[in-house]
């Protein structure tokens, strides 16, 4: 018998995915952001999920560490800008915005999956106890 | 085990073993957007025979689980298929309550009879 209970399988797993909606919005909200370097540039944040085992094939998930993704910053010329370079050049930020909002939508559904499991499993466990009436 | 559980017959076992799936099924919706994670089941009826003919009720989860086989492949590795596992996790919530309520039969049947009314 796992000591994880059902109740740990959904919280931690929304708690993982609620790390994940918040890289997403720190991720759009840094994305009209430009820099004068490109090393300065912001790079979008991704989570990245590891499965906790607790034993008898019962897991959960957590968030072992946040990443720098890999899409690199694009460079636009822009003179006006006070932030460009001797060229004229600024460096947007590297985040790929539809792919963002895609991950919001994946990451809210995912939420509300364990929400519900969770709901299922209180009531359930509550119709247990009232057993004997 | 429960085989000669005069009181409950087989219905405390079936209990433990849908409460037991329940978890495992939870896991995988835990699990859904880890990568390489590979969803995992056990055969209902297998474990229920096996937890009958004396086995206990984790060996007999034990014995029947296996690792489910996807319909698509996913780039990431990860086997969770959301829908099949939403299907299955409600499924099992229903025959979790209706395990509940012949439970519930059983012992409102037995009350009756004890307070002999």
């Amino acid at each position: 018998m796992s000591n994880m209970s059902i109740f740990d399988i959904s919280g931690r797993a929304m708690a993982a995915q609620l790390v994940r909606l918040n890289t997403t919005a720190s991720n759009l909200a840094n994305a009209n952001s430009v820099s004068t370097t490109k090393e300065g540039a912001f790079r979008a944040l991704k989570p990245v999920f590891k499965t906790v085992d607790g034993g008898a094939g019962i897991s959960t998930v957590q968030v072992s560490q946040v990443v720098a993704s890999q899409t690199d910053p694009t460079k636009r010329h822009d003179p006006g800008n006070p932030l460009a370079d001797k060229n004229g050049d600024v460096w947007d930020a590297g985040v790929d915005q539809a792919a963002e909002m895609v991950e919001m939508m994946e990451t809210a559904r995912q939420y509300q999956n364990n929400v519900q499991v969770l709901q299922t499993a209180k009531s359930l466990t509550l119709d247990t106890l009232r057993l004997e009436k | 085990m429960a085989n000669n559980d005069p009181l409950f017959g087989l219905s405390g076992d079936a209990l433990k073993l849908r409460s037991q799936r329940m978890s495992l099924l939870a896991s995988n919706i835990a699990n859904a957007a880890t990568p390489n994670y590979k969803a995992r089941d056990f055969d209902f009826q297998k474990a229920l025979a096996a937890a009958q003919s004396g086995t206990s009720v984790d060996a007999a989860a034990n014995q029947a689980a296996g690792y489910r086989v996807p319909l698509e492949t996913s780039l990431d590795g990860n086997t969770v298929e959301l829908s099949t596992e939403q299907t299955l996790f409600a499924e099992n919530a229903v025959q979790y309550k209706t395990t509940l309520s012949f439970l519930q039969g059983r012992i409102s049947t037995v009350m009756t009879a004890l307070r002999g009314e």
